[in-house]
């Protein structure tokens, strides 16, 4: 079964971006990549598919309607745990400490570094194959 | 007189005491002209003073007012780093993703030939390509518009779309705010009536007072969210209309309000309400500056204590619709 890793950016570019950027993994049936453009379509979507399938949840912070650090607790509120990564332009203390505070597993600023988010989720995949 | 006076041989003494009286009228008077000349100089070193405060005063204005352009700049800077970053982001990525295409491309053309695949990468390349230029040209308005508003004076007059101008300051004023205030929320309602139009303004000065005015009603809604119970909602309404020789530009917030008595002091240089370090007090003076001098227009407030308050800009303005009259 592939690893699941949601991406939630209220910029429509993102899931171009993305698709490309690991579209060897995709192809290889690694990995497969579920986008939303809200927080709330976020929550609907980590509903249907099923919370323990997503191995990852990464969010940008600034969007209309539901903020990503909303969208952080929201998750955060409800088990099974589920990792939730900012990824950001707001390269500022006051967002990174509140991201923190709310149990965020990572902390990503834009322009984001892809060979870095892949290591990450290959240690987050690999974690919960040690769990599971 | 008195009776000495009649008395021939009694001169002398008479004398000895005019002379005596002299001395302490002659004494008196050097020691009032040393007292003046004290006096002159004290009064010559406290105007030498004055001048120098004068001065001092005059640099200080001079500082606050390039403060609080900083100040205004500072709140903008902070919206468009973060407005410039997502572009960044895109041209960034864009270009890696380019290169590890044409890295497929030349392993492709090496090999065995695929042309499906060639065709596909080809796509995706023409396609990434334009995607980078169109956040090229996203990243370049961005800064274009952060110039207009560090560019010192007030340009020229120019007719531009005003519900555009205001939807952008508004914009921008909501992404300061929201990038200086992790977490501020706010119902922000923009009701911008499409007859208003073109108008003629100065655009980076007017631009500059919706942002102020917008700015203010975010720090009150934000005030007042300290101070209320969890049911208080903050909301902020911008909104704007035309009558057949005037455009109203309103922006309204359900913050505390401004106590009775102040109404009229807060267009004054300096007066402000904010803590101190948080502003200058010259940005609703500058505001008003603009809209009287520079327009022509009238900048009132109304507000309830408790409430909210609304600030109304009312700018002159020859209706453009075609076959109107002003009669």
């Amino acid at each position: 079964m592939a690893t699941k890793v949601l991406i939630v950016d209220d910029e429509r570019d993102v899931e171009l971006l993305f698709r490309q950027r690991f579209r060897r993994e995709v192809r290889r049936g690694e990995l497969e990549l579920l986008f939303a453009f809200s927080g709330e379509e976020a929550l609907q979507t980590l509903h249907q598919q099923g919370r323990a399938d997503v191995v990852l949840v990464l969010s940008d912070i600034n969007m209309p309607g539901m903020t990503g650090l909303e969208l952080l607790q929201r998750i955060k509120a409800e088990p099974p745990p589920v990792p939730v990564c900012m990824m950001t332009a707001y390269g500022g203390a006051d967002y990174r400490e509140q991201a923190r505070a709310h149990d965020c597993d990572g902390y990503l600023t834009k322009p984001i570094d892809f060979k870095a988010l892949k290591v990450q989720i290959r240690v987050l995949v690999e974690q919960q194959e040690a769990q599971g | 007189m008195n009776e000495e006076s009649t008395r021939p041989f009694s001169r002398r003494p008479d004398v000895n005491r005019l002379q005596a009286e002299l001395e302490v009228v002659r004494a008196r008077a050097a020691e009032l002209e040393h007292q003046v000349a004290t006096r002159t100089a004290a009064l010559e070193s406290a105007m030498a003073a004055m001048q120098h405060t004068r001065q001092e005063l005059r640099a200080a204005q001079a500082q606050l007012i390039h403060q609080d352009k900083l100040a205004s700049l500072g709140a903008l800077t902070a919206g468009i780093a973060h407005e410039i970053k997502n572009p960044l982001n895109f041209i960034t990525n864009f270009a890696e993703v380019n290169a590890e295409l044409l890295d497929e491309l030349r392993e492709t053309l090496d090999g065995d030939p695929d042309p499906a695949l060639t065709q596909e990468l080809l796509e995706d390349l023409a396609q990434n390509a334009g995607i980078i230029r169109e956040h090229g040209q996203r990243a370049d308005r961005i800064v274009r518009s952060m110039m207009a508003h560090a560019r010192d004076g007030a340009g020229e007059k120019e007719t531009v779309d005003l519900n555009k101008l205001v939807a952008e300051h508004v914009d921008l004023a909501y992404h300061g705010k929201r990038a200086q205030t992790p977490g501020f929320t706010v119902a922000l309602e923009p009701t911008l009536a499409d007859e208003v139009g073109t108008v003629e303004v100065l655009p980076q000065a007017l631009g500059r007072v919706v942002l102020n005015l917008v700015g203010n009603a975010f720090d009150a809604v934000q005030e007042a969210a300290t101070q209320r119970d969890a049911a208080y909602a903050p909301r902020v309404t911008v909104t704007t209309r035309r009558t057949d020789t005037r455009v109203v530009i309103e922006v309204g917030d359900n913050g505390l309000g401004i106590p009775q008595g102040l109404c009229e002091k807060i267009f004054t240089p300096f007066f402000t309400t904010k803590p101190s370090g948080r502003g200058t007090g010259l940005g609703l003076s500058l505001s008003y500056d603009i809209v009287t001098q520079g327009h022509g227009g009238t900048l009132t407030v109304e507000s309830t204590e408790g409430e909210g308050a609304r600030f109304t800009i009312v700018l002159p303005a020859v209706s453009d619709v075609p076959g109107a009259t002003s009669d």
